[in-house]
């Protein structure tokens, strides 16, 4: 259980952080998303106690971090994949990891194993590492005390696709365990699979927060019919505005339901009727993080 | 430092294995290791392990018959540690912002005071270990030594024991106290043998300076540790610079690690 109250930093005059609030629960996957810039990092830094916030605390299983004496028992993180000493090999890394936290090294060479670190890889230094290579290392770093949460920053970078697939079993099989995850992306695609719950955060500040389903209907319906005057006729009667795409669908800002009981009723014909999901929630995304940060995500 | 939880306080669903704090025994171990598991640490004491026996073999082959005695090859081999083993402690900071993995130790172990100090009880535990090394393989030499016709004398003023070991400690201490104290390797590792140096020079060509350099410089104060039975005077002196050169940088660099934001 990760809790997150009114953080913020200010370096300066500039609010990195603005007013965060939110809490991660047992058994769920949140997803942080934002545009690079956008403050995931220094509120995930601050949750973990490497950067002292200006106001607003985070605890996590209910106390702050710095009260926690051996923290990697119980949270599991990974904030920076490349941040380990290149002259190192990837099993001393572990043991390193294992011996602080009081636990028997025996167990590093199945650990590795199991992010898909064998054969040479283990003895290799991890400056002969490529980035996907870091982040399985990371992850079986944030593993190995058997955590019951997860902080992972931008676990999904460096991951060729079938990487990316097989994390996300991993931690999809960590959250129905019970296990409390919270990861951040910069790419809306990569946690909309997995997460049951997202926080969009931008310049510092959420955006929106909620169920990922939730969200998902938030950002409207997507409506395909065989006349699309009458289809616009009805929306006009219903007060409501379409957004017709290339495709010939219309995105109307409503839930599925109410369309489809107002299109039964005024006799039009529906050949598709379903949540925009993504797509939706990705032009949400880029709505509410356009205004806030465009060289964020020009970068 | 920080007070223990009692485990009845404790949030419901925290194990109480992550709630008391790593032992500083545990967390020195670790420190230790983190010294020689590095391509750079490895090297390191390689270089310094060569040299040492390096120092044996030069007075065996090339010095008089009369100065081969233990305190001579105890004291010749101490020298490539006391040079070298202040860099592993430079190193053993640095290398946690050079390489940032200071995030990830501090990650595991919040309390980054409890960190510092297991790495000081590092420096210390290999001073001590190199000494010893170091007076195992004298003695080695010195009975190859008295095989060859060499003096072979075993006796060592006990006194200069003692004093070869603080050297060895005060040396890498202050390598630890430069390291926190600039946080980045290069510059520490420079500074940390040319500015006693300057200082050295300066003291010795500035009349005015004299007086003080007598009690601030440590490469001058240190000198009377070699020398059997110091006098109050001369550990006055080292206490001075000790706390000049050692324990200044040592407070000052554990106040900018506490402080410093680990990204």
């Amino acid at each position: 259980m990760i809790t997150v109250e009114n953080l913020t930093k200010t370096y300066g005059a500039q609010r990195a952080v603005d007013d965060v609030s939110f809490t991660c629960e047992p058994g769920s996957v949140t997803g942080f998303l934002g545009p690079n810039g956008a403050g995931k990092s220094t509120t995930m830094r601050m949750i973990c106690g490497l950067t002292p916030p200006t106001s607003g605390r985070a605890t996590v299983g209910g106390v702050t971090y710095q009260r926690l004496g051996n923290p990697g028992r119980h949270v599991g993180v990974l904030l920076d994949a490349s941040a380990q000493h290149a002259g190192r090999t990837g099993r001393e890394v572990l043991s390193l990891a294992a011996m602080t936290m009081g636990l028997d090294t025996a167990r590093v060479p199945d650990r590795l194993a199991r992010v898909g670190l064998t054969g040479a890889a283990p003895k290799r230094r991890v400056r002969a590492y490529s980035l996907g290579m870091r982040q399985r290392l990371g992850l079986a770093y944030a593993m190995i005390g058997d955590p019951s949460v997860l902080i992972l920053d931008e676990p999904a970078n460096g991951l060729d696709p079938e990487g990316i697939h097989w994390m996300r079993g991993l931690l999809r099989d960590f959250a129905d365990r019970g296990g409390t995850v919270l990861l951040s992306s910069h790419l809306l695609r990569e946690v909309e699979v997995i997460a049951d719950r997202l926080i969009v955060i931008g310049n510092g500040r959420i955006l929106t927060q909620g169920d990922k389903e939730q969200l998902l209907g938030a950002a409207g319906t997507l409506v395909r019919t065989t006349d699309p005057a009458a289809l616009e006729a009805l929306l006009q009667r219903m007060g409501l505005v379409g957004t017709p795409s290339s495709d010939g669908s219309v995105l109307v800002p409503a839930d599925p339901q109410t369309i489809g009981q107002a299109a039964a009723a005024a006799g039009v014909v529906l050949l598709e009727l379903r949540p925009a999901g993504a797509g939706g929630l990705e032009e949400m995304f880029l709505r509410l993080t356009s205004g806030s940060d465009l060289e964020g995500v020009a970068r | 430092m920080t007070t223990t939880t009692p485990a009845s306080t404790l949030p419901a669903g925290l194990p109480a294995a992550a709630a008391a704090p790593v032992p500083l025994t545990r967390l020195t171990l670790v420190e230790l290791r983190k010294l020689a598991d590095t391509r750079a640490g490895t090297w390191l004491l390689i270089v310094i392990g060569l040299a040492t026996v390096a120092t044996s073999a030069i007075l065996l082959g090339w010095a008089e018959g009369g100065e081969q005695s233990f305190g001579a090859f105890f004291g010749f081999g101490l020298v490539p540690s006391a040079v070298l083993l202040p860099v592993l402690g430079v190193l053993s900071v640095t290398s946690e912002w050079s390489q940032r993995t200071a995030l990830a130790t501090f990650t595991l172990v919040p309390a980054r005071g409890r960190v510092l100090a297991a790495k000081v009880a590092a420096g210390v535990l290999i001073a001590i270990g190199s000494t010893a090394v170091t007076a195992i393989w004298a003695a080695g030499a010195n009975m190859l030594a008295i095989a060859t016709g060499g003096d072979g004398t075993w006796t060592v003023d006990s006194s200069l024991t003692w004093q070869s070991l603080l050297s060895q400690m005060i040396f890498v201490l202050m390598g630890i106290g430069f390291g926190a104290l600039l946080l980045n390797t290069p510059l520490a590792i420079v500074i940390f043998f040319a500015l006693p140096t300057v200082w050295t020079i300066l003291g010795g060509t500035i009349s005015g300076l004299r007086d003080v350099a007598a009690w601030l410089d440590l490469n001058t104060t240190s000198l009377a540790l070699a020398e059997p039975d110091m006098t109050s005077g001369e550990w006055a002196r080292l206490a001075a610079s000790v706390g000049v050169w050692v324990l200044i940088p040592l407070v000052l660099g554990t106040v900018r690690v506490l402080r410093r934001e680990v990204s």
